[in-house]
């Protein structure tokens, strides 16, 4: 009787059968790393905007404090997206003529509001509130960044549910002084450690809110 | 046991095996059955049909995929349906396999010996239907996989409290162990098909499967500890599946749920539909491939036993369920015994104490254990009326419970029965595949038979 | 697939541009920054006019093979992985100039009215980034009382609510209704408001020479003062023309009753917490009435034993036709005939010397003498501090008795006052409407404008008037959608929703409420004022100016010193014009009253003596018709029969028996005017005598919701018998329907789910009633869990259930609150309502005359939920704040919970159920942007208004105080009038609800399973005559 096989099956079989439960792990490595990559939470990642906002201009070198522009971030749930007019109260003087702002002065002439592409964007059934983590302490920069060194701003955490609750689970370890919410880098740089953050989360009466209806309702 | 005087002696003279088989006789009756070149018509008309019904099922889910379980009848307070009672049903089903092979062996019943192969096939078939009807019970599908411990993106777990997450394990562990079994038990076989058949592409397939069987000394030996091995691992699992599946009722507050004799009763409930599912294949199919010299009427017989006793279990068990009910003095627990007997769904639970407990009793009688006819009818009756008892103690338990106002009905819709027929459908069609492309007995522990009857003479 | 279905979920929170938000099929919603926007917006406009299948249609499960098709290529094109685990990009829209007050984020609320029922209802509207999307009341309006009043003054709290009823939470869906009508139509074509005006004139003109002498108005009942001032400046200017008002349900049985006893149509109102015996002679006075918040509030906290109040509750003797939810909580209840309740009438006033009746009264009555006895010898007791309430049904004889009795009883000045009425001309409105057909008839008629009204479908029956209005040749139909009556007309005008408007309306003390818009009309729609002010010439006028306009020139007239401009801003905040209040009217009963009455005897013979008669009843959903397409309130489960989508014939056990009926069964029921084939219902308790049946049904036009639902009654009204006629054959047609009702067994099967006892019981033993002990434990406390430690706050609610009178304005409220959608009538009978908040209703005793008992059913809040230890991925988890979470987005939907909730208050959604709010866009700018709006195969139930309490507590915390007691109200509670839910910390010991909770008369529903509920109900405690055998003695379950 005829051979079937070549020899070298019993090679291959046996590389097949331990290889498959490698091959298998790494396919499911691959998978919990890919939803965490930038690809998907964009994180890094700069979105193209009608007119190329930079932070790091306004926010440290012209020194604007986060609370002109995001007027509400302390009362309310939402920050606050400027109306144009907050643009056109220094840029009808200054720049007043520059190409790059023209989209706003369109703006605000005819009176079209600027579509802004979302950088920071929960999904809609999380309510997230700005004006609490403010008011315990929780700089602007803890979630966002170090948006005042980004020319173009972009996010700079997944927003990721397991995310949110590492803050959640030990908000101690990520609140500070009210006074440095709206600190920039470099102030905060200058700034010396100062009290501890078990003794601010006492003052605030920081509590690890991790029920599910504190977020989700 | 046999109320027939003269039977005991008739017993001893039949054997497990027809006499006049030598090794050769046995392995070329079985394998040709496989290596057969051109195809029955009845296997053809028996395949067609099944295969339609499975289309059916296909249509079913793809509708119920774009709308949504509303298509069913489901509604609150009857929040489980079909689905539910079709999964348990087919659980049950799924026991009777890994019984027969692993405990049987262990227990050295020799008559196991040509009926184990098909009996887990159908097990796993059967487990297969099963295992679907869970992901389309579910008003989400999509997100089956958050009932798997992994570390997700959301930081949270399953909630390792739910006895669904405990079904979860115990059927997908049985559902592998079953494979594991049957195809161990396989490999010499295959090998024998390897080595039988003369065309190419069937050499080769057998061949991987086969996994290089030569049936050496060395080889003998390992085979049979792995073998012994997996059946020692299968024993217990076949106690715990259902056990576990019985966790969702009896873990619940439902009055007509919340019982403990729920595990011990839903065992031996899976055994009676098991064996009942055994007896309805084997009977078509030894008729039709001229088996009998190897499915002798002594296994109907025995079988016909097993069915008998846990038949017997099963009729106890709803016993006891009604005792309960009255010692526990719980006016909802007492409603759900009247409401049984005597509500909107009366007409069902009679029908099903017929199908599980009266009909059956007619097993005490030799002549209808042997009688191949009888035999298949009361196999179709139990398996009716298992899945009736399933469809009380889900919908019945339920639409009834402790608010009046909250009393409501449950109705199955088109799509409800499309389902049901449908993973009737897929089981018979996979056994038709499984009928033509593997040996329906085990070539090899037939030829051990044949030696073994012949030191007998 | 990780984002992709979850984000079907989810509702954009702030006004954001949702551009491409979800993966699903219907995903783009439109763009809008600006309310003017929105209303012009060509895009949104086109979609709005798009016709959208209804509900119905797209909730048949049968699929055809084309959509089968079309629905499996798009979940095929859904499978993209792509669009599913990457989060879709979305578009963040700033304001160009941001307006002065709005803060992102932030509601604000507005001071409105509504006029419903003959008086206006003070409204506090809640509107997100200009979006109307939740009513509340105005306590400051005189007919709207307070919620948590004790502990807001306690705590000085600046933001107060105020109950309100069904109608009201309702408005705000109606508003968005993408039915209503959105142009001007001339001769079913499409018109503009210029081309309008420009025939009106030449119209007028024509008119002018003869002085007016062929131009008519017909109007509802108006009570908006500036309106008024407008018609009368119109019939100045047209002295021939002539004004009717017609409602189909109308208050010409007071009017005439009042005329007779005083010979002026004042009218009464009460001040039912002075009153310790009530008799309400057919007079549904809880739900229905001008005043029927206060009077149900007053009522209410007479009913609430325990604590202080032990021994102050008052005696509620009703006589009733029908079954009403007044009639449900009454300590005795006669339910009669209509003759039997006049007879009954007179009986007592006989009693109480009303001389002249003696000789007359010698028939013998359906009623027996010892309850006549019995109601006698308590008002008599209680001189000064009782009532005699007459129904709208009852005819002139019954009212002026009644106010015969209050004279008599020396109620009057102190239980009951009197007042002017405040609509416009206290006229007959079936006289009126009678003038004017005949009017027509006679061909006097040559332009007919109706402000509102649906004449065509609504007018007395003999009158016909939907064919007479062919004989008009100008006729102008001024309303919300193009009905029946519309149809009929030359041209019909848009008119703006309530929350459109600029208006102006009185309470029932004639105090003035100013009605302001919370967005532009969507549809261009025209009020009332500005088709007037056209007529007057003026095709431009703004409602705000002729309101406004109006209240000057009266601020002026009455010479005050201080600037208009404060009071008209004060009068738009608080919602009331201060100093519009009149004063109660003092009249004597006329001298010759005994003979009037004498007179109206014959009332009695003219009624007609069939022994069963059909009463024709305001619907408790869709009142006269008009709220006919609003979803919410058409599957709101009718109080008794539970019927959604639907009305029926309400028949008594004895009439079922009689003609072997099951509910279900169709009959066929003749009169002299005509005949009809309904469903039957059959409710325990209903009178023998009479069968009802809600009008307001069978609309043609009313819009894809109401169309075609249930029969219409009106064919069968005819002015000269509106409420009762008798019937000449009931027969069964042998026919049956499924009827799409949410409660299928009303009996308790012996199960102690009401704990109920009697004041006497109670007083007997305040500490521990005896009727709170059954046999069982009731609350065991070991169980094989780890004890919880329950610190901070922990919320809970109790339910007073001798409070609730079951108006279902909580059930309204919750899904307006919470974004609860309506499944249809389909779905309704499956099963399959989504209700978080449920009224059960239970009877108990004979059939004939049962103990009925209303039983609110919300999530229990379970310290031990069965739910949350079943659910395989933690969807449903426990609060340290005792909150039993339900988190839609982790669901996947295994329903295990709801089999394993005892209560079963939790819902599921079989389909989606929100698809409209994607496919429509005016329907998106609906729901509350606090809460999440669910998705196909979820699981959802009530949370106590969480987004309610977490507002609260990011408040709170921001000022680093604690939550005070009434800071956090639920949307039910608040619509409470009777304030029968009172939600609050358990844990803080001064707080409302911590005290009811303590109280003996509180308890766990189904407490045997151990589930330690934080939802707890407060037994039933009625105040029968002792002298009067008890019903519920003869209990027959």
């Amino acid at each position: 009787m005829p051979q079937i096989f070549h020899p070298s099956m019993n090679t291959i079989s046996r590389l097949t059968i331990f290889g498959a439960v490698f091959m298998i792990s790494a396919l499911g490595w691959l998978l919990l790393t890919v939803v965490r990559s930038p690809y998907v939470t964009n994180v890094g990642v700069v979105r193209e905007q009608p007119v190329p906002f930079s932070h790091k201009h306004h926010a440290s070198e012209a020194g604007i404090d986060c609370r002109y522009c995001h007027t509400s971030v302390e009362f309310s749930s939402f920050a606050g997206i400027p109306p144009t007019q907050t643009c056109m109260n220094c840029h009808s003087q200054i720049w007043s003529q520059s190409p790059m702002l023209e989209p706003v002065r369109a703006s605000f002439r005819d009176g079209k509001p600027l579509a802004w592409n979302r950088v920071h964007d929960l999904p809609d059934y999380v309510y997230f509130d700005h004006s609490i983590h403010v008011a315990k302490g929780v700089a602007c920069m803890t979630c966002h960044g170090e948006v005042d060194q980004m020319p173009l701003i972009y996010r700079a955490a997944s927003l990721h549910m397991e995310w949110c609750l590492g803050c959640h689970r030990h908000p101690d370890e990520h609140i500070g002084p009210r006074d440095a919410v709206f600190a920039t880098s470099a102030q905060l740089a200058q700034m010396s450690a100062g009290e501890s953050r078990d003794r601010l989360a006492a003052d605030y009466h920081v509590q690890s809110k991790t029920n599910c209806s504190t977020c989700h309702r | 046991m046999n109320p027939q005087p003269n039977s005991t002696n008739l017993e001893h003279h039949e054997r497990l095996v027809a006499p006049g088989h030598t090794f050769a006789s046995v392995t070329d009756k079985i394998a040709s059955i496989v290596l057969a070149r051109q195809l029955k018509y009845g296997w053809v008309i028996g395949f067609a049909l099944s295969f339609g019904l499975t289309m059916l099922l296909l249509f079913a889910t793809a509708w119920l995929f774009v709308k949504g379980v509303g298509v069913w009848g489901i509604d609150v307070p009857v929040a489980w349906g079909f689905a539910i009672v079709n999964f348990v049903w087919w659980v049950g089903i799924g026991h009777a396999g890994t019984l027969i092979s692993a405990i049987l062996l262990l227990l050295h019943q020799e008559w196991r010996t040509s009926i184990n192969r098909f009996a887990e096939a159908m097990t796993l078939f059967a487990v297969a239907c099963a295992g679907m009807f869970p992901l389309l019970h579910l008003g989400r599908p999509q997100y089956f996989y958050w009932l798997v411990p992994y570390p997700s993106t959301m930081g949270v777990w399953p909630q390792f409290r739910s006895p669904l997450i405990w079904d979860f394990f115990a059927v997908s562990t049985y559902a592998t162990v079953s494979l594991l079994f049957w195809y161990v038990g396989l490999i010499p076989d295959l090998a024998t098909l390897r080595d039988r058949t003369k065309r190419r592409v069937p050499q080769i397939v057998y061949g991987i499967l086969a996994m290089g069987w030569r049936g050496s000394a060395r080889h003998w030996r390992r085979y049979q500890d792995a073998y012994l091995l997996l059946a020692a691992l299968a024993t217990p699992l076949v106690v715990s599946v259902h056990s576990v599946v019985s966790f969702d009722f009896a873990v619940a507050i439902v009055p007509g749920w919340h019982s403990t004799v729920f595990p011990p009763y839903f065992v031996a409930g899976a055994i009676y539909s098991g064996f009942a599912m055994v007896l309805t294949i084997a009977i078509p199919l030894r008729a039709a491939y001229g088996l009998k010299d190897f499915i002798t009427d002594r296994h109907l017989d025995n079988m016909a036993k097993v069915m008998l006793a846990s038949g017997l279990i099963v009729a106890y068990g709803y016993l006891t369920e009604t005792f309960t009910a009255w010692y526990s003095g719980q006016q909802p627990d007492l409603y759900v015994v009247e409401n049984r007997a005597m509500g909107p769904y009366a007409f069902w639970y009679w029908l099903l104490l017929t199908c599980n407990i009266a009909v059956p009793q007619f097993l005490w009688s030799a002549r209808v254990r042997r009688n191949t006819y009888a035999l298949f009818a009361l196999a179709l009756v139990i398996n009716l009326g298992m899945w009736l008892e399933r469809f009380i103690i889900v919908v019945v338990s339920l639409h009834r419970d402790f608010l009046p106002s909250s009393w409501g009905m449950y109705t199955p819709t088109f799509w409800d029965w499309s389902t049901l027929f449908g993973s009737i459908g897929l089981f018979v069609a996979l056994m038709f595949l499984f009928i033509r492309l593997l040996p329906v007995i085990s070539i090899f522990e037939m030829r051990e038979m044949v030696e073994h009857s012949e030191h007998e003479q | 697939m990780g984002a992709c279905g979850q984000n079907h979920l989810g509702y954009p929170q702030l006004d954001i541009v949702e551009a491409e938000q979800s993966c699903g099929p219907s995903g783009n919603s439109p763009m809008w920054r600006s309310l003017d926007e929105l209303a012009g917006d060509p895009r949104v406009m086109a979609l709005a006019r798009r016709e959208f299948p209804s509900l119905l249609d797209r909730l048949v499960d049968a699929p055809s093979r084309r959509e089968f098709l079309r629905l499996m290529g798009a979940s095929l094109a859904l499978a993209g992985l792509e669009g599913c685990i990457r989060q879709p990009e979305e578009k963040i829209v700033p304001y160009v100039r941001a307006p002065e007050q709005i803060i992102p984020g932030k509601p604000l609320y507005y001071a409105t009215a509504m006029t419903h029922g003959g008086a206006s209802l003070g409204l506090l509207v809640e509107s997100q980034m200009g979006r109307p999307v939740k009513v509340e009341g105005n306590p400051l309006h005189p007919a709207v009382p307070e919620v948590m009043s004790k502990a807001n003054d306690a705590t000085k709290s600046s933001l107060r609510f105020g109950a309100t009823d069904a109608f009201a939470q309702a408005i705000v869906l109606s508003l968005y209704d993408p039915d209503r009508s959105q142009t001007v139509i001339h001769a079913g074509q499409i018109d503009t408001w210029e081309s309008f005006y420009t025939q009106l004139r030449e119209r007028l003109e024509k008119d002018t020479t003869t002085g007016g002498a062929g131009l008519r108005v017909l109007s509802e009942a108006v009570i908006s003062p500036t309106l008024v001032d407008q018609i009368e400046a119109l019939l100045k200017r047209f002295p021939g023309a002539k004004w009717h008002q017609y409602e189909p349900i109308n208050e010409d049985a007071a009017i005439a009753g009042a005329r007779l006893a005083f010979g002026a149509s004042i009218v009464p109102s009460y001040d039912l917490a002075q009153a310790d015996v009530i008799l309400s002679l057919d007079a549904d006075f809880l739900v229905d009435g001008p005043q029927r918040l206060v009077d149900g509030r007053a009522f209410a906290e007479r009913r609430k034993v325990g604590g202080a109040n032990a021994g102050s509750m008052n005696r509620l003797y009703m006589v009733e036709t029908g079954r009403t939810q007044t009639g449900a909580v009454a300590d005795h209840r006669l339910a009669v005939g209509p003759r039997e309740v006049i007879q009954f009438t007179w009986a007592i006033a006989a009693a109480f010397g009303l001389q002249s009746a003696k000789s007359r009264f010698s028939e013998v009555i359906g009623v027996s003498q010892s309850w006549i006895d019995v109601v006698v010898g308590d008002l008599r007791k209680s001189r000064g501090r009782s009532v005699v309430l007459a129904g709208r049904m009852q005819p002139p004889v019954v009212h002026a008795l009644a106010h015969w009795l209050n004279q008599a009883l020396g109620n009057i000045g102190t239980t009951v006052t009197y007042r002017d009425p405040i609509v416009a001309r206290a006229e007959l409105n079936s006289e009126s409407m009678r003038e004017l057909t005949e009017g027509v008839r006679a061909g006097e008629v040559s332009t007919l404008i109706m402000l509102g009204g649906n004449p065509a479908y609504n007018a007395p029956a003999e009158l016909k008037f939907g064919e007479v209005l062919a004989g008009v040749p100008f006729t102008v139909h001024l309303s919300e959608y193009v009905d029946e009556t519309s149809a009929q007309c030359g041209w019909h005008i848009p008119a703006a929703h309530l929350l459109e408007s600029w208006s102006d309306t009185r309470a029932a003390d004639s105090t003035a409420s100013i009605v302001q818009p919370l967005i532009a009309p969507l549809y261009g729609g025209k009020t009332s004022h500005e088709l007037v002010a056209a007529l007057l010439g003026d095709p431009d006028a703004k409602s705000h100016d002729l309101v406004r306009g109006y209240w000057e020139r009266w601020h002026q007239r009455r010479g005050a010193s201080d600037s208009f401009d404060a009071i008209w801003r004060t009068a738009l905040h608080d919602g009331v014009v201060a100093g519009t209040q009149m004063p109660p009217v003092i009249r004597t009963l006329r001298p010759d009253i005994a003979n009037a009455l004498e007179h109206e005897l014959d009332a009695i013979n003219e009624l007609p003596n069939a022994e069963l008669q059909i009463a024709f009843r305001p619907d408790p959903s869709v009142w006269d018709g008009r709220f006919a397409n609003n979803g919410w309130l058409q599957e709101l489960p009718r109080p008794f029969s539970k019927l959604t989508w639907n009305n029926a014939v309400l028949v008594s056990p004895a009439t079922a028996a009689e003609h072997s009926l099951k509910s279900g069964d169709v009959v066929e029921i003749v009169i002299s005017s005509g005949s009809v084939k309904l469903p039957v219902v059959v409710v325990p308790g209903h009178p023998r005598q009479t069968v009802t049946v809600h009008i307001g049904y069978g609309r043609t036009a009313a819009g894809r919701i109401g169309n075609s639902v249930g029969v219409n009654i009106y064919p069968l009204r005819t002015s000269d018998a509106p409420w009762f006629a008798g019937i000449d054959r009931l027969k069964k047609t042998g026919t049956r329907v499924n009827l799409a009702t949410t409660q299928h067994h009303h009996l308790l099967e012996g199960r102690n789910l009401i704990r109920t006892g009697t004041l006497a019981e109670f007083v007997a033993a305040p500490q521990h009633p005896k009727f709170m002990d059954v046999d069982e434990d009731t609350n065991p406390q070991e169980s094989l869990y780890p004890q919880r430690e329950w610190a901070g706050y922990q919320w809970g609610m109790v339910v007073n259930q001798s409070a609730c009178f079951g108006c279902n304005a909580c059930v309204v409220a919750c899904q307006a609150e919470n974004n609860v959608p309506i499944v249809g009538a389909d779905q309704v009978s499956r099963g399959r309502e989504m209700h978080w908040l449920r009224i059960d209703n239970y009877y108990d005793g004979s059939p004939d005359d049962p103990e009925t008992y209303h039983q609110p059913m919300l999530c229990m809040h379970c310290e031990m939920a069965p739910c949350e230890v079943v659910c395989p991925v933690a969807a449903t988890t426990h609060s340290d704040e005792g909150l039993n979470e339900m988190t839609y987005n982790r669901c996947v939907g295994t329903r295990y919970c709801s089999n394993n909730c005892p209560y079963k208050v939790r819902r599921f959604n079989f389909f989606d159920y929100n698809a409209e709010l994607r496919e429509n866009a005016t329907m998106q700018l609906r729901p509350n942007p606090d809460v999440t709006v669910r998705s196909r195969g979820v699981m959802e139930k009530c949370t106590y208004c969480v987004q309610r309490i977490n507002e609260a507590r990011i408040t709170t915390e921001k000022q680093d105080r604690t939550i005070h007691d009434g800071e956090i109200v639920t949307a039910c509670q608040a619509a409470c009038p009777a304030e029968a839910l009172t939600f609050g910390n358990l844990n803080e010991a001064t707080s409302a609800v911590a005290q009811l909770a303590k109280s003996s008369l509180n308890y766990s529903v189904l407490g045997e399973l151990n589930t330690r509920p934080r939802t707890t109900h407060l037994a039933v405690v009625r105040n029968p005559n002792p002298a009067l055998r008890h019903t519920s003695d003869e209990s027959t379950t």
